[in-house]
């Protein structure tokens, strides 16, 4: 028990400061690599609470496969870009820090009391991990996801087909397909040429 | 006996609010993205939270199904944010205001 309180308090302190310190970098890069750094110990929350495969998917799709698209596109667009510090509605930062901080409150409370209210209490605290020790955490989610949530299954694989082909007609340069539009040079395009 | 699922519910819900804040408060289009992945694993904390409250691997389930949704919503955006790019070699957010003018 004492272990695991350790390993939580390591996983807390990483993932909140990690969130927090996204919010307070100012380089595009460094708030990508302070979400990785969220993820993987999210990943670790994932691991204390017995779901073993979610954590894993989490450290591959996320931290690996979604974190480098991110890391990829600031690339492209250039690193060294600072964002502009100026804020155009002044009023706006404290708004946001009051109102999220309102909402923080709110969610607090929730997690603390409207649990027990709502839903019934935690009734199934040890049935996960006979779950986690009889079927195994892989085929007990096999079996949930291929037998009783098949339809939303094959519903996300539509979504991911729908993206693809909306990003290949997103990225398709314009003008190689015929005449669409003229794309006004942008100054990049200017200096490059 | 862990540690109760109230915490980790705690935690989730301070990153989401922190997703939130950040989604407000930055200007770069790609930041603003990923703050909103930020508030997404936030949630994908409390559907695993749920789950162990649950006893079932329901919450999990539902962890996928945002992952891919998640995907999705990336690649989209990050195409979007690409194409307005070369439009306005900006990825601020602000200079995106032609329906405003």
């Amino acid at each position: 028990l004492i272990f695991e309180l350790l390993v939580f308090g390591v996983m807390f302190v990483m993932a909140l400061g990690a969130s927090l310190a996204m919010l307070f970098a100012p380089n595009a890069v460094h708030v990508a690599l302070f979400l990785v750094a969220t993820q993987v110990a999210l990943a670790l929350a994932f691991l204390l609470q017995g779901a073993f495969f979610v954590a894993a998917v989490q450290i591959i799709v996320y931290a690996g496969a979604i974190m480098v698209l991110f890391l990829f596109v600031i690339m492209l667009l250039g690193v060294d870009r600072r964002e502009a510090l100026i804020e155009p509605l002044p009023a706006q930062r404290g708004l946001a820090v009051g109102l999220g901080a309102l909402l923080a409150a709110e969610i607090l409370y929730i997690a603390f009391q409207g649990v027990n209210l709502v839903a019934g209490g935690r009734d199934g605290a040890g049935a996960l991990t006979a779950l986690n020790e009889d079927p195994g955490n892989v085929k007990a989610l096999a079996r949930a996801l291929f037998s009783r949530y098949l339809l939303p299954f094959e519903a996300t694989s539509i979504l991911l087909v729908v993206a693809i082909v909306g990003v290949m007609v997103l990225a398709r340069r314009i003008g190689a397909l015929g005449d669409v539009v003229e794309a006004p040079p942008t100054e990049r395009e200017g200096q490059a040429a | 006996v862990s540690v109760a699922p109230e915490y980790y519910l705690a935690l989730a819900g301070l990153m989401f609010t922190v997703g939130v804040i950040g989604a407000l408060v930055r200007r770069n289009a790609i930041v603003i993205f990923m703050f909103i992945e930020l508030m997404l694993n936030a949630v994908n904390l409390a559907f695993v939270t749920f789950s162990r409250m649950h006893g079932g691997v329901e919450g999990q389930v539902l962890v996928f199904f945002v992952l891919v949704v998640a995907a999705a919503e990336v690649v989209v955006g990050l195409a979007i944010i690409t194409l307005i790019f070369r439009y306005r070699a900006s990825a601020s957010v602000d200079d995106v205001s032609l329906l405003r003018r």
